[in-house]
């Protein structure tokens, strides 16, 4: 037996699991309309790649990644694509976001599939497929995977952590995946093991999933790898990837670190077998497995094409009357959706189905008897009840410095809170007021900076001008020290300079910077017609042939005044 | 239910408090079953006033009763405040010890949770400075029936001498003023008991006993009894150690007067004291030091109130300066 370590704190909910382990994975049926957003991972949006009216193939790329911090979309299905345009997000904030929307054919035909062979295939390639499969973290944070597929500074990863945890009540989808998957995602683990260099493997399951422990155990064997099934307690939320972390190794890492900087990463098991279909079947990322719980009469988990409305999948599981509202993720961090049709996205590992009966409105909130409980829950090991004074007296300097930002969110505090506080609500509003505040401050950091690099650039140019005419004055005096003047215009500055030296140079400035004045003019000529800058061109040109052009300018004075400034 | 969690624990202000009063019956059980019923009364009536007391200022508050009342927690301050002072005290004492700590301790701060002191203590203390005769006459075990008793609580006339027998902390200190050694003041006088106080000894029993379910229930947790009765028996221990014939026995600190009390329910008020682990541990042997400083060399009997409430000033500090590391910044992996 593997010795295991602790995180402080942590609750243990009621589980929930049980009804939607009882039956297998089911597809859901293709729906009528597909709404696929763009931008499904942490990073840039990716740009579409299709039009209204074109049609596209199961699998097909509609958006390619926005440079290498986001994750390409597909097709989930062969259809016609009927519009590109904002459609309500799966995020409570109610905002659209530019998506495709499908109408599938219903003949599921796949798009040419790409294969690749990731022993004989460089590590950049390989990340760059994985990229471009769409492939990001499926339990639900969505950071795009090629990113972390590196080893760390070292060249290789001491710990591979594989989170089969799925340490939220209701959600079963990572446990189904398990028990009947688990060669695929042992598979796709050793491809991540490839790519990390890593030395050891540990898969972590809590214990109140025996079947998927077993299965992952006895896919391991068969697979012939070296990697090790850790059943670690059952504790909320040991399935957040640094308590994972905590838990299999010991290792801590600090808010704003990452883990690899500690020779560990981590994946969850949904990810894995992403990896796995991307790289041996060639099925880039566009379905995943849904758990259906809450207030349904079967609850189930369902292998869903991203971009299906919710509640198409839900009403495979029996939506019951009462039913208020959709919450993606579970009943401890999951979000509360703006309406009942939002598309499953690849975060979307839960529609949790609620009701005021299910999940009934908090009772009022009371003072904070600072009776500590929340200290004792929390996972971060913060004074949560510090922060929540800090936060009510908008004192952000001070819930800063409590480590406001080491917040998890989890939400153990305001389980465990007697005085019913919404204890992660004034930790968010705090979050968002620094952030807001950050920006105005970088807003106006920025302005700041670009008026004092402008000055600095103004300030180079005349130095670089005055260098620059430095140069030529001493050229100029060198030839009018050897030869005559050639001509009448320039006659006077070269007799005078015969005398004076100096006044030569300023004369010579003078030209010079005339010169450089009338190129650097600026044309307001780029709009105009071919026809009327043609004239133009030609006026111009005859003004050069007279010669008088410049001479005739009265704006050397202007620059006259200005050179003598720029002399050291 | 806007935000997540959307689920919560079980758990209320009302169950915590609740919670508090039944880990109080054993000692008070012990008390009526040594001293006389004399004590329900003052109980009652301290209820019964604290209720009226925090609803009204709720409603001079605009603030919503029910739900303040609801929580329990000016009972459970009623009660500790009344079973710090003497069971025979007469009823406007008992009525103005809970005006005192529910009308001005807690509320003129703001109300449940931002009090800094323990409103308990600030009751107690200001009454034995303004009635220090009234606040010192304890009963002895068995000594007075419920029917006298009660005609004291009522305003009855009183004769110190002949209702009150001294208490064992009280004939302690008259003792050693005397000069004489401790074994001869034990020896000579009913108060003392096996351990502490006779009969106190009981309440204090049950006291530990109502601890036990406050730890089992996880009200509290060990730091604060832990760190107190250590710190009260390392004390008074070190200084019996040196010369028994001067000094009390920690037996005899921890079963006298309110340590008992003190140690599992009035250092444990959570509003008023440390919130750290190792800030508990300090907050809590503070007051056992100053409380065992005060009755070896103080003016007063006992010192628990003035330990309290000294070092409620001290809790912003201590907490500040105890902050637990937070995950990932411990230095070291543990
Ligand atoms: S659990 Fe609630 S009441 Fe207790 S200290 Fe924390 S915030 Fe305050
Ligand atoms: S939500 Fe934040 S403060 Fe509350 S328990 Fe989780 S990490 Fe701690």
């Amino acid at each position: 037996m593997r010795s295991l370590f602790r995180f402080h704190g942590g609750v243990k909910p009621a589980t929930n699991k049980a009804a939607s382990t009882s039956e297998p994975i089911v597809k859901a049926p293709l729906p009528r309309r597909l709404v696929v957003p763009l931008h499904q991972s942490i990073g840039g949006t990716p740009h579409p790649l299709v039009r209204a009216g074109q049609r596209v193939l199961k699998g097909e790329l509609i958006g390619a990644a926005d440079g290498n911090v986001s994750s390409a979309v597909h097709a989930p299905t062969s259809g016609l694509v009927t519009a590109v345009e904002p459609a309500l997000m799966a995020h409570p904030s109610g905002l659209t976001m530019l998506s495709v929307i499908i109408e599938p054919d219903g003949e599921e035909r796949w798009a040419e599939l790409d294969r690749l062979n990731y022993k004989s295939t460089p590590p950049d390639e390989l990340r760059d497929f994985v990229r471009d499969a769409g492939i990001v973290g499926l339990g639900g944070a969505v950071f795009p995977t090629h990113l972390k597929m590196n080893p760390g500074r070292e060249g290789r990863t001491r710990t591979l952590v594989l989170n089969g945890a799925e340490c939220e009540p209701f959600i079963t989808c990572d446990d189904m995946l398990m028990r009947e998957r688990a060669a695929g995602i042992v598979k796709g683990t050793a491809i991540l093991r490839h790519l990390l260099q890593a030395d050891e493997v540990l898969i972590g399951i809590e214990d109140n999933k025996p079947e998927a422990v077993a299965a992952m155990q006895t896919a391991v064997r068969a697979e012939g790898e070296s990697m090790e099934v850790v059943a670690i307690p059952t504790r909320y939320p040991a399935g957040g990837a640094k308590q994972l972390i905590r838990v299999l190794t010991g290792i801590e890492v600090p808010h704003g670190r990452r883990s690899t900087d500690f020779g560990v990463q981590c994946f969850n098991v949904g990810t894995a077998y992403a990896v796995f279909e991307a790289l041996t079947c060639g099925h880039p990322l566009i379905s995943r497995i849904v758990t259906v719980a809450g207030n349904v009469d079967r609850p189930r988990n369902y292998e869903v094409l991203i971009g299906t409305p919710m509640s198409d999948v839900v009403r495979l599981s029996g939506q019951r009357t009462d039913t208020t509202r959709y919450l993606m993720g579970g009943p401890m961090m999951g979000m509360r959706m703006p309406g009942f049709d939002v598309p499953v996205v690849k975060a979307t590992n839960c529609i949790l189905v609620a009701s005021d009966a299910l999940f009934p409105p908090p009772p009022p909130e009371q003072a904070c008897i600072r009776c500590g409980e929340c200290a004792h829950a929390c996972p971060a090991d913060l004074q949560p009840f510090e922060l929540y004074w800090f936060s009510r007296a908008k004192n952000f300097g001070k819930a800063q410095e409590y480590h406001l930002f080491d917040c998890i969110e989890c939400g153990c505090c305001a389980y465990v809170c007697p005085s019913h506080i919404p204890l992660v609500d004034y930790y968010r509003f705090s979050k968002s007021e620094i952030w807001a505040r950050e920006r105005d401050k970088s807003a106006s950091d920025q302005a700041r900076e670009r008026f004092e690099f402008r000055n600095f650039r103004q300030e180079r140019e005349k130095e670089e001008k005055a260098a620059k005419l430095a140069a030529k004055a001493a050229e100029t005096r060198a030839k009018l020290a050897t030869e005559p003047a050639v001509d009448g215009a320039a006659a006077t500055p070269a007799a005078d300079a015969a005398e004076d030296p100096k006044k030569a140079l300023i004369a010579a400035a003078l030209a010079r910077a005339q010169a450089q004045r009338a190129a650097a003019q600026p044309k307001n000529t780029e709009n105009l017609s071919a026809e009327t800058q043609a004239e133009i061109a030609q006026i111009e040109a005859r003004r050069r042939t007279a010669g008088s052009a410049p001479a005739a300018d009265p704006a050397p004075a202007g620059t006259a005044a200005s050179a003598p400034d720029t002399q050291p | 239910m806007i935000h997540s969690p959307y689920i919560r624990k079980p758990a209320s202000v009302q169950r915590v408090m609740g919670t508090v009063l039944v880990a109080l019956l054993p000692g008070l059980a012990a008390y009526v079953w040594q001293f006389g019923a004399g004590i329900l009364v003052n109980l009652a009536l301290g209820s019964v006033a604290a209720i009226a007391i925090e609803a009204l200022v709720m409603r001079l508050r605009k603030r919503p009763v029910a739900l303040a009342v609801g929580d329990l927690s000016a009972v459970v301050t009623a009660w500790l405040v009344v079973l710090s002072i003497p069971p025979i005290v007469p009823w406007w004492i008992t009525l103005l010890a809970v005006i005192i700590s529910i009308g001005a301790a807690k509320h003129l701060y703001g109300g449940l949770g931002q009090n800094p002191f323990n409103p308990a203590m600030v009751a107690f203390c200001a009454l034995i400075v303004a009635y220090p005769a009234l606040m010192s006459q304890w009963p002895g075990a068995g000594q007075l029936d419920f029917a006298a008793q009660l005609d004291l609580i009522l305003g009855g006339a009183r004769q110190p001498d002949g209702i009150t027998a001294a208490t064992a902390l009280d004939a302690l200190r008259t003792g050693m003023r005397s000069g004489a050694s401790v074994g001869t003041v034990f020896s000579g006088n009913s108060a003392f008991g096996m351990a502490g106080g006779r009969g106190w000894e009981w309440v204090a029993a049950g006291y530990a006993l109502g601890g036990l379910i406050l730890l089992g229930t996880r009200v509290i947790t060990w730091h604060l009894p832990a760190a107190f009765i250590a710190m009260l028996a390392v004390v008074s221990g070190l200084f019996w150690l040196i010369d028994p014939t001067q000094h009390a026995s920690p037996l005899f600190h921890l079963a006298s007067g309110g340590a008992m009390l003190a140690a599992f329910f009035i250092v444990t008020d959570p509003v008023s004291g440390a919130t750290t682990p190792r800030g508990k541990l300090i907050f809590a042997a503070g007051i056992a030091l100053i409380a065992w400083l005060i009755r070896s060399f103080g003016a007063y009997p006992d010192g628990i109130a003035f330990g309290v409430l000294l070092m409620n000033i001290c809790v912003p500090l201590i907490d500040m300066k105890t902050q637990p590391p937070v995950f990932g910044h411990r230095g070291g992996h543990s």
